[in-house]
């Protein structure tokens, strides 16, 4: 009654009688008034007109009537700062109020008011708050500190409540604690480099105490904060885990979680072999079960945190396939994580039921949750041997069911199991052909052509089934054309007699009729190498492929480390890391497992560990050049990030900003944390000669002496890093990569303790051992550093690797296996490949040496050249190179007696290298 | 932290909006007309929009619980046609944020009762009240009802004193803040009623695939003082570790009986270190009603009925079901409230039904054969047989054959869980613990009862 008339309220009349009502002097009668204008302010109205009116109503002894002022307060001051102010004297006068109540109240709503003037009146009361008595206004105090932060950083910082903040966390009162180690961490986000959540043995003590004495949320705060403290050695490691532990059995998931997280990253610390290593393993598991029969959306949150800790350590949880069996009332989002899941522990043990669920699941109403169900079915089949064939059965009698969508998931997949298991499941192929009519979607289209083109020997009628597709070819999606086009160029190699006509018709439909590139210069491609050299046609397109991995959409190694550090939070929710979905500078900070940083102490390299006490291999990811290549140019392109900010600048100095910039001065600029010198988080510095270093032709090639090796470069002047410079540059010597780098102290004290981390490169550069610096580095004194390098680091790939798709990789892996190319008709059929966009030009001035001294020179850093041509005078040279993460660039060096300015093109798959080859080859042929 | 908290009726309109932060009024939502004015409160309305758009109104069913809007995210949870929905653009702890909703939830309906529009509209100050309590700037803080309900009230704090004052406080922030100090009753009184739900997914065929019990402790206790208690079950880890004391001669007898808990999770109140080192519960308990734990086993489970089903499908457009219900448990113990629900595909045009006991009906709404018996004695049988007319239908998709289910409840603790003691000691006031009047009872119901057919 009274309530509806409150929430329909609307014209402006009665805003006059509002007014009225508030400057009644009858309490009840305003505070009605009052109610009213905040739920009129709920539904959107605008009741801002009111202000002066409403703050007149504060000063009231009535806590409700106060409080409901305030809320409005708070919403309407920042619009009308100048009448907030009216506020000021209330507020200051309720901070001193006998009652605890009130002043937790005004000291807590005052943050809220995000005005500049007022927040200059709040510095007083707060600090006041900050020492009362009462635990209760403490506790609002701790928390009205991070208000205040997040209005005027610098404020907080002048007046020292910073400092008072961390005095709390040794606070007598438990919640006191917990909220002032919350205001803490999030202001530390904020300032990556500020040593303000000061984690010590002292610290770690006083929060671990708190920890078994407040309430649920203040445990959570706690927790997360613990995360992200790194123990000295394995035995703080294990005692904190010992006294993180007993959380596991709380009925809060989120403290489940987080005490999980802190326990999944320092049992990263402990010795394998230690009992309680084992020990730890045990007690993980039943907490994660247990979080499964929470309700559906913590469910979900739960589930994906188990799919990012089943990748880390599978053996937590390979003994409770059970528990992840799909429901039939759970929600779809459930139903698809815990698919997932399934997958992942699959394993030769449980394939039976696993088998038996999925059958099951195949037949469900939801056509996502059956299409996914449907390729988990092949994902078995992919990475448990022993069942393939009873998979494969189940397959057939899915696509004997006739149901459109689950038939193309089952042929898909199908395809993926032919590359596995290549010359053992062909027998399936008359069956697939039976669906030719019902496929209607590309993906399904193209792999059913591919098993066609692949097994085009075995079907007696393949001309005529390609025919069949040819008819509609325009109307194609270019992943049918590709396929089509390559699956008719293989049939015509295997049965050159009947299918000439075909092979005419699809090249001229490719190459003359088609507007796509890709598909004109495959077609192209394939003409030419027909008409030239038909062997060497047979070799590359019916070269034999690489065997599929077994562990598919296996999330990235780094990344993993990252969001397990991330465990409870959005990021575990999203499977990003933090940078990709929060603003500004919070979550920019690339947190990471310790000891996998490279410190020389760690016990075991992690990817070892999560091997140990499994049967299977670490998952072996064979990533096709063909999709390295790809995956470098989505990811130096794109943030890696769909949502992420727009790249500062564009074109070729973006391109190097990414390769060069991003890989290696990052690698620097984060990686240097010597104690005192607190770097800033990102810095340019002109890395420009290091590239040509790169190159990996190490195998078998010899080195000559005289390689060249550009000079060092300042990477870090003085001035960015509190007195530390470091200049350096990258060499190859005795075939290992090298950085040798000039530290040279430049501030006023020693410095100790030098540890380098390389962020994750383009290149997959990680150090081979531990930064050797014995001695203390003196004030003025400079030390010279040389750090061997290897590439077998994480290359930098965010998507998660999926490696069950075929893709026509034979040209790349003609590459692959020749080493370099050497054949004329190789290079230029690559040449052709790469379409004309990735051409660039430059010219290199004054460099007076004929061709063949070039030549040699360029051999000398492992630029080969493939061949010579004399055309006018002018020399040609054909030059390749491959860089250590499998990009291969091709050169034409143009260069005309006499003329000291040679012209180079370069042309690559990755553009964004072109400037930074340019740069080397102007190094080494000036050098 | 949490930046804003946003409660929508069903068709989208904002019945509760508190904004915490001003980053999350900068999700700017393109079909939104006009742009967004730099004013606070038309910030937060982007948001609240958003979401609207993006979740309230979504064609499609809501694939996530969580949903990221213009690097905004959004958490939600729905209680009846009430939309919960918390807002933030940080990185939070989302398995805090939901968790907070859920208590949230809890706190509103200890406050008053089922959350429901109407309810909601004529409480909202009193909401607004408890999110300003409970949330301050996104961080959770103490949400027990028990301490929440002695300083916000309906009615307005009048006249405490100052010592009240000061006990309020230090309960909201103490160690102990789910009960208050100076509580007393006459009579010293507690209920422990065991309450399990018993889940089974059975093939066809009888064989079990996947089964577990998962149990509560829900504690009534009214009790005087600051009474520490501790609780005693027959877990089998505490009994094997007193067998081997080899104190009672009843550890060989009773260890027979003990259950194996696969894990099991407390409410604030126990003491965790405590139970992790010695494994044993003791606790000051909240006054009133609270869950003291719960658990879940996997072993050794009564199920307390078999489900046999046989399905034939006669020609295109007949089918014949027969179910037959076994119960499994001592003969002297009567199991209530049965109900055998038995899905019929789509195109049923006609149903007949001969049920031995109870009564069935075909429900066409909800396309099921809804058995249901009132009162089912131990080792007992029954049976059911119906025929099934079909549509003739040119549908490719086969009838997916959803499993059949069952809904009952039993008086004993499937887990075969048994409460051996809760001892009370409160050494302040004179009363001691067999002065305790204790009350216990087992509840066994079906939680997801289903067998493939």
């Amino acid at each position: 009654m009274m309530n509806d008339s409150l929430f329909s309220l609307v014209c402006a009349g009665e805003i006059f009688e509002l007014k009225a009502e508030l400057n009644s002097d009858k309490k009840e009668k305003k505070k009605e008034a009052v109610k009213k204008v905040i739920a009129s302010m709920t539904v959107g109205k605008d009741v801002s007109a009111l202000f002066p009116d409403v703050v007149n109503c504060m000063q009231t002894d009535n806590l409700e009537l106060k409080k409901l002022v305030y809320l409005y307060l708070m919403n309407y001051a920042k619009s009308q700062p100048d009448m907030a102010i009216m506020a000021v004297n209330t507020f200051v006068k309720d901070c001193e109020d006998p009652n605890p109540l009130i002043r937790a109240l005004a000291v807590r709503t005052m943050g809220c008011i995000r005005v500049d003037k007022i927040t200059e009146y709040l510095c007083e009361p707060l600090r006041k708050c900050l020492k009362d008595e009462d635990p209760y206004v403490r506790k609002t105090a701790a928390v009205c500190v991070a208000k205040l932060h997040d209005i005027n950083a610098q404020l907080v910082e002048d007046q020292g409540f910073l400092d008072t903040l961390k005095d709390l966390i040794s606070d007598s009162n438990p919640m006191v604690v917990a909220n002032a180690v919350a205001a803490l961490s999030e202001i530390a986000e904020s300032h990556p480099n500020s040593n303000l959540l000061d984690l010590n043995p002292q610290t770690i003590n006083k929060l671990l105490t708190a920890l078994n004495e407040c309430t649920e949320w203040g445990q959570i705060f706690i927790l997360d904060c613990l995360a992200n403290y790194t123990p000295r050695d394995d035995r703080e490691s294990q005692s904190i885990c010992e006294r993180v532990t007993p959380r596991l059995s709380h009925a809060n998931s989120a403290v489940v979680l987080s005490a999980v997280k802190v326990l999944m990253k320092f049992m990263e610390m402990l010795p394998k072999d230690l009992d309680y290593y084992g020990t730890l393993l045990k007690k993980l598991a039943p907490p994660l079960v247990t979080l499964l029969s929470a309700e559906p959306e913590l469910q979900y949150v739960a589930l994906r945190n188990i799919n990012l800790i089943v990748q880390r350590r599978p053996e937590i949880l390979k003994h409770e396939m059970k528990v992840f069996f799909v429901k039939y009332n759970d929600p779809i989002y459930v139903k698809l994580e815990k698919l997932d899941i399934m997958i992942r522990l699959a394993s030769q043990a449980n394939i039976a039921q696993v088998l038996a669920e999925l059958k099951e699941y195949a037949t469900e109403v939801d056509v996502d949750f059956v299409r996914k169900a449907v390729r988990a079915i092949g994902r078995c089949a992919i990475k448990v041997e022993q069942s393939a064939e009873r998979c494969v059965s189940t397959l057939l009698d899915l696509i004997q069911t006739k149901v459109n969508y689950v038939v193309q998931e089952a042929i898909v997949v199908i395809k993926d199991i032919f590359r596995k298991y290549p010359n053992k499941y062909e027998s399936v192929i008359a069956t697939l052909c039976e669906n030719l009519d019902s496929l209607d979607e590309p993906e399904a289209r193209a792999a059913m052509i591919w098993i066609v083109g692949e097994y085009a020997e075995r079907i007696d009628n393949a001309d005529e089934l390609l025919e069949s597709f040819l008819e509609g070819f325009h109307d194609e999606s270019t992943q049918v054309q590709l396929q089509l086009l390559t699956a008719i160029v293989k049939l015509f190699l295997k049965k050159p007699t009947e299918t000439q006509e075909l092979v005419q018709q699809v090249l001229s439909l490719a190459t003359q009729d088609s507007d796509n590139p890709d598909l004109r210069d495959r077609g192209y491609i394939y003409w030419r190498l027909l008409s030239t050299d038909p062997v060497a046609a047979k070799e590359v397109v019916l070269a034999e492929k690489p065997l599929i991995s077994e562990e598919t959409d296996l999330i990235e190694p780094t990344l993993l480390e990252e969001l397990i550090c991330h465990i409870g939070t959005l990021a575990s929710v999203y499977h990003k890391p933090p940078s990709a979905f929060v603003e500004g500078s919070r979550g920019v900070q690339h947190k990471r497992l310790p000891g996998s940083a490279g410190s020389g102490e760690s016990v075991e390299s992690p990817d070892t560990g999560s091997a140990a006490g499994v049967s299977e291999a670490p998952p072996a990811v064979i990533p096709s050049q063909g999709d390295l290549l790809g995956d470098l140019l989505n990811l130096d392109l794109t943030p890696p990030t769909t949502t992420g900010p727009p790249p500062p600048s564009s074109g070729m100095q973006m391109g190097a900003m990414d390769l060069l910039g991003g890989g290696l001065d990052s690698l620097m600029g984060a990686g240097f944390g010597a104690p005192p010198a607190a770097m800033p988080a990102s810095f340019t510095a002109p890395v420009s000669g290091g590239l040509d270093d790169l190159f990996d032709l190490g195998g078998g090639v010899g080195m000559p002496m005289g390689a060249y090796s550009p000079p060092k470069t300042v990477w870090l002047p003085a001035m960015k890093a509190k007195g530390l410079e470091i200049s350096g540059t990258f060499a190859r010597r005795a075939g290992v990569i090298q950085m040798e780098m000039t530290l040279t102290n430049k501030a006023m004290s020693v410095m100790t303790d030098f540890a380098i981390q390389f962020n994750r490169n383009s290149f997959g550069l990680a150090p081979a051992g531990p930064l050797q610096v014995l001695t203390p580095l003196s004030p003025n004194q400079s030390i010279e550093v040389t750090l061997p390098l290897n590439t077998v680091g994480p290359v930098m790939k965010m998507e998660p690797l999926n490696n069950l798709q075929v893709t026509d990789v034979h040209i790349y892996l003609y590459h692959k296996s020749h080493y370099y190319l050497h054949s004329r008709q190789v290079f230029l059929a690559t040449w052709k490949d790469i379409p004309n966009d990735n051409e660039s030009q430059f010219q290199i001035k004054d460099c007076h040496l004929n061709s063949d001294a070039a030549s040699n020179k360029l051999q000398g850093s492992n630029i080969f050249t493939i061949a010579k041509r004399t055309v006018e005078g002018q020399d040609m040279l054909y030059q390749s190179m491959k860089l250590t993460n499998g990009i291969w660039v091709l050169a034409e060096l143009r260069v005309q007696a006499g003329n000291p300015n040679y012209t180079i093109s370069l042309k690559c798959r990755a553009p964004e290298v072109s400037q930074c080859v340019f740069q080397s080859y102007e190094a080494v042929l000036k050098n | 932290m949490i930046g804003g908290l946003f409660i929508y009726n069903h068709k989208g309109e904002v019945l509760i909006s508190r904004v915490y932060r001003d980053d999350i009024g900068k999700t700017w939502n393109p079909s939104y007309t006009s742009p967004p004015s730099p004013s606070h409160w038309n910030h937060m309305r982007n948001a609240v929009d958003a979401f609207r758009v993006n979740v309230i109104h979504a064609r499609q069913q809501v694939r996530s619980p969580v949903t990221n809007i213009a690097r905004t995210s959004f958490f939600h949870v729905k209680r009846s046609n009430i939309w919960l929905a918390a807002v933030t653009k940080q990185n939070v702890n989302a398995a805090m944020v939901f968790e907070f909703l859920y208590k949230m939830c809890d706190v509103m309906t200890a406050y008053f009762g089922k959350i429901s529009e109407e309810n909601i509209k004529n409480n909202f100050v009193l909401i607004y009240e408890l999110l300003d309590e409970i949330l301050d700037f996104g961080y959770p803080q103490n949400s027990e009802t028990g301490a929440l309900k002695t300083f916000i009230t309906q009615q307005g704090i009048k006249g405490q004193t100052k010592e009240e004052q000061s006990q309020i406080t230090s309960q909201v922030t103490g160690q102990i803040g789910w009960r208050r100090e100076g509580i007393k009753y006459r009579r010293n009184e507690l209920f422990l009623d065991v309450l399990e739900s018993v889940n089974l997914l059975m093939s066809p065929q009888g064989q079990v695939l996947s089964a577990h019990v998962s149990g509560r402790v829900v504690m009534k206790s009214y009790l005087s003082g600051m009474p520490e208690c501790k609780f005693g079950m027959n877990d089998k880890i505490v009994i094997d570790k007193q067998g081997k004391g080899g104190a009672s001669d009843d550890a060989g007898k009773s260890g027979k009986q003990s259950i194996a808990i696969d894990d099991c999770t407390f409410h604030q109140c126990v003491r965790l270190s405590k139970f992790d080192s010695e494994r044993s519960i003791s606790f000051i308990p909240p006054d009133g009603e609270y869950e003291l734990m719960r658990y879940r086993t996997t072993k050794d489970i009564i199920l307390p009925f078999r489900v046999i089903p046989l399905v034939r499908e006669v020609g295109r457009t007949k089918l014949e079901v027969k179910v037959v219900i076994k119960s499994n448990f001592k003969p002297s113990l009567l199991a209530q409230k049965i109900e055998v629900r038995i899905p019929t595909p789509l195109n049923t045009s006609g149903v007949q039904v001969i049920c031995m006991k109870g009564k069935a009906k075909y429900k066409a709404s909800e396309n099921a054969i809804v058995w249901k018996i009132k009162r089912m004695a131990g080792m007992k049988e029954s049976q059911i047989s119906a025929e099934i007319e079909l549509l003739p239908t040119n549908d490719k998709k086969k009838w997916a054959r959803p499993p059949i289910s069952m809904n009952f409840e039993v008086p004993f603790a499937p887990s075969g869980l048994k409460v051996r003691y809760l001892k009370v000691f409160e050494s302040k006031l004179n009363y001691s613990d067999h002065d305790v009047i204790k009350w216990v009872r087992y509840i066994g119901r079906s939680g997801i009862y289903e067998t493939r057919c």
